[in-house]
């Protein structure tokens, strides 16, 4: 069947929601937070006008019991979804690790949303960056388009290694933003999705299986070691899907970290998520102001493209981390990450880190400008004037 | 063993075994007897969700098994939420659940992870109507982590979390009554049991498989561990409890109660003789022994009430 786009004005919600129905997903357990909330309406839309078949649809309490009815379908052997933010995913948090740990291909789609107090409900990617450690794999979505497109790969590279993944959007900037997506025919997703096949079920009774028994000293660290193995295999797998998904559909998901311009770049603006946009489009218009700059988008955070931005890095002077995040104590989350990745190689760009955005900051072409002018003078002087520029702060 | 046909055929209690020895309970455990009730009931076509409580280690540890059935072991306060998910996974995927035929999933919980820290996740699981049996054994406190308090824990009791003292500091509150919270969701059934009860147990656990919706059971079983017992008296002390009326059996199906009693003429015993032979109630005085009698004499008068004008 030849590849003949739907093309649907939808909001990134209503694109994680579509997705979730094109993969067939059979059970969805959720519970409504902002700004999430329109994604599992959505999902309650489709069975109520009879759009979706064979979908348990599970209202629940809580989303730390979101979680564990997720895990107890995907260890049933069912295809699960499940959506949150921010208060939502922290407190799904300790189930994060029971996915991961009893390997269950869960996925969510997390909007990215600042924690509280003070409250807020707009951008900030604390919160998914905060279970970096849980054994999740981590996808960024620039726009609606990857929203829909990492929904369906997500579950693709989850099943293929058995481990949960994250399908992360921003609040507002894209859940609620309305925008043009190019949908798959589901003759189509149904060749680039099979139904899933689990590692195990509990529905052989002939041969019962107890998971996640105790795991003495003597086992656990095993255990361990092998989900590092999964993260490990899943680089390849991302690649493979992500170009498969290219071939297919002419959408190339191949790099992790996706570049732009950075072929001839003096230095590069460095980050995740929606906020990658607007760094393209300053790209190309610091590029007609004589800038030498590039953009590198961070598709997955989980597992870290680490031989990407050694590439990357070995040919540019200067790398701009735009962290909308924070980490107490420390300083942005991925400049740390890329900073860490970077250590035992050849390849030493100055490294600057911006905290931006947070909170649902407002940040423009103009902001890229500002950071740009900055990078140009740190890397002619040829040093650092902060290595963590707080850049919105009122002074 | 083999058992012989004309035996097997006067056996009131399934002869099949789906829980094996070698199994990692303290001596005189009553939650190891009731697991075991329960594979007899539903034999090994059963799905069984366990939390953070003592079935995790008497199930044994990885790669062992101690139950000839399908277990997921789960986290502290989830029960409720994972057996509302396998269900879901089973029906999305077309199998029968519960009836004489169809799988069993069952949620097999301690008293402090189904009154204390998993009493929402059973709210939502009863709330929403799961096809699944949610089985609380109630050991009246934290028995796996170290004898803690939980609040199925009695009036007057020692706990390492009210150990007496010369302050007198034992457990102050009532044991809540989780079973009330349970119907107060009008679920189609719910009934209490004691291992010193098998039939009574085996026939309730028959009756939730064919109820459709979600069902309840609050099972009674003495922890000589934590409750500073002989090991071989875990059986009647769970048959004093029902006979002081201090543990009544009852069952509540579609809005009626029924109270199960082993002699419905007897009045119940004194509540010391529940007491005795636990070294947990010593420390109590004659004061409390009176308060705990109260608690137990006016919560009876209650059900019995329930079942004069819902029964």
């Amino acid at each position: 069947m030849e590849y003949k786009p739907i093309r649907k004005v939808v909001s990134g919600n209503y694109a994680a929601a579509y997705a979730v129905k094109h993969a067939r997903v059979e059970v969805v357990a959720a519970y409504p937070i902002t700004p999430q909330t329109s994604i599992i309406e959505k999902i309650a839309e489709f069975l109520a006008n009879g759009e979706v078949e064979n979908l348990e649809y599970v209202p629940v309490e809580s989303e730390h019991s979101a979680m564990a009815a997720c895990i107890g379908a995907s260890a049933a052997g069912a295809r699960v979804f499940t959506a949150t933010s921010a208060q939502g995913l922290a407190l799904m948090h300790e189930m994060l690790h029971w996915a991961s740990g009893a390997r269950l291909p869960v996925v969510m789609v997390d909007v990215n949303r600042a924690m509280a107090p003070p409250w807020s409900v707009w951008d900030d990617q604390t919160d998914s960056l905060a279970q970096r450690d849980t054994g999740w794999m981590q996808f960024y979505a620039e726009n609606n388009q990857e929203v829909y497109d990492g929904v369906l790969m997500a579950f693709k590279v989850a099943e293929t290694v058995n481990l949960p993944a994250m399908v992360v959007e921003s609040a507002f900037i894209l859940s609620h933003t309305y925008d043009v997506v190019e949908m798959i025919p589901q003759e189509l997703v149904d060749e680039f999705l099979p139904p899933r096949k689990p590692l195990y079920t509990l529905t052989d009774f002939d041969n019962p299986i107890a998971v996640g028994a105790l795991g003495t000293p003597a086992d656990y660290y095993e255990f361990r070691y092998k989900i590092q193995k999964a993260m490990e295999k899943a680089k390849e797998v991302i690649r493979d899907v992500g170009k498969e998904f290219g071939e297919k559909f002419g959408r190339d998901y191949s790099q992790m970290i996706e570049l732009y311009r950075t072929e001839d770049a003096d230095f590069v603006f460095m980050g995740m998520g929606s906020l990658m946009g607007t760094v393209k489009q300053a790209v190309d218009v610091l590029r007609e102001e004589g800038y030498k700059v590039g953009a590198a988008k961070v598709r997955w955070f989980r597992p870290f493209p680490k031989e990407e931005l050694y590439e990357l890095a070995k040919n540019v002077e200067g790398i701009a981390v735009l962290d909308r995040n924070y980490s107490f104590g420390m300083e942005g989350i991925l400049f740390t990450e890329a900073k860490g990745a970077l250590y035992n190689t050849k390849a030493k760009p100055l490294m600057k880190n911006y905290i931006v955005g947070l909170g649902g900051r407002d940040f423009t072409v103009s902001d890229v400008r500002k950071i740009a002018e900055n990078m140009k003078a740190i890397i002619e002087k040829g040093e650092l004037d902060v290595e963590v520029d707080w850049y919105h702060l009122k002074r | 063993m083999e058992i012989p046909e004309n035996v097997r055929k006067r056996l009131s209690i399934p002869a099949d075994e789906h829980f094996y020895a070698g199994h990692t309970a303290c001596q005189g455990c009553g939650a190891s007897l009731g697991l075991r009730y329960v594979l007899k009931a539903y034999g090994k076509k059963t799905i069984f969700a366990i939390p953070a409580c003592c079935s995790t280690i008497i199930a044994g540890p990885w790669p062992y098994s101690a139950l000839d059935a399908n277990l997921f072991h789960t986290a502290f306060e989830t029960t409720g939420a994972v057996i509302g998910g396998i269900e879901a996974a089973l029906k999305a995927k077309g199998y029968k659940v519960k009836g004489e035929d169809g799988i069993m999933v069952v949620g097999w919980a301690g008293d402090g992870g189904t009154a204390d820290i998993g009493l929402q996740a059973l709210s939502g699981f009863l709330e929403r109507g799961h096809d699944a049996v949610y089985i609380m054994y109630d050991n009246e406190a934290y028995m796996n982590t170290g004898i803690q308090r939980s609040s199925s824990t009695p009036y007057g009791a020692w706990t390492t979390n009210t150990p007496g003292g010369k302050m007198h500091f034992l457990e102050k509150r009532n044991k809540k009554k989780v079973i009330d919270i349970v119907i107060a969701h009008e679920v189609p059934y719910a009934a209490t049991a004691s291992i010193a009860y098998p039939e009574d147990f085996i026939r309730k656990l028959k009756k939730a498989q064919k109820i459709p919706g979600p069902s309840f059971i609050q099972l009674f079983a003495p922890c000589p561990t934590g409750w500073r017992s002989p090991t071989d008296k875990s059986i009647e002390l769970a048959r004093l409890a029902v006979q002081t009326a201090y543990f009544p059996l009852f069952e509540y199906e579609n809005g009626k109660y029924k109270i199960n009693m082993p002699s419905t003429k007897k009045e119940p015993k004194p509540i010391e003789e529940f007491l005795k032979y636990q070294g947990r109630f010593k420390y109590m005085t004659k004061e409390d022994i009176e308060r705990l009698q109260e608690w137990v004499n006016r919560e009876w008068e209650k059900l019995k009430k329930l079942a004069e004008v819902f029964g």
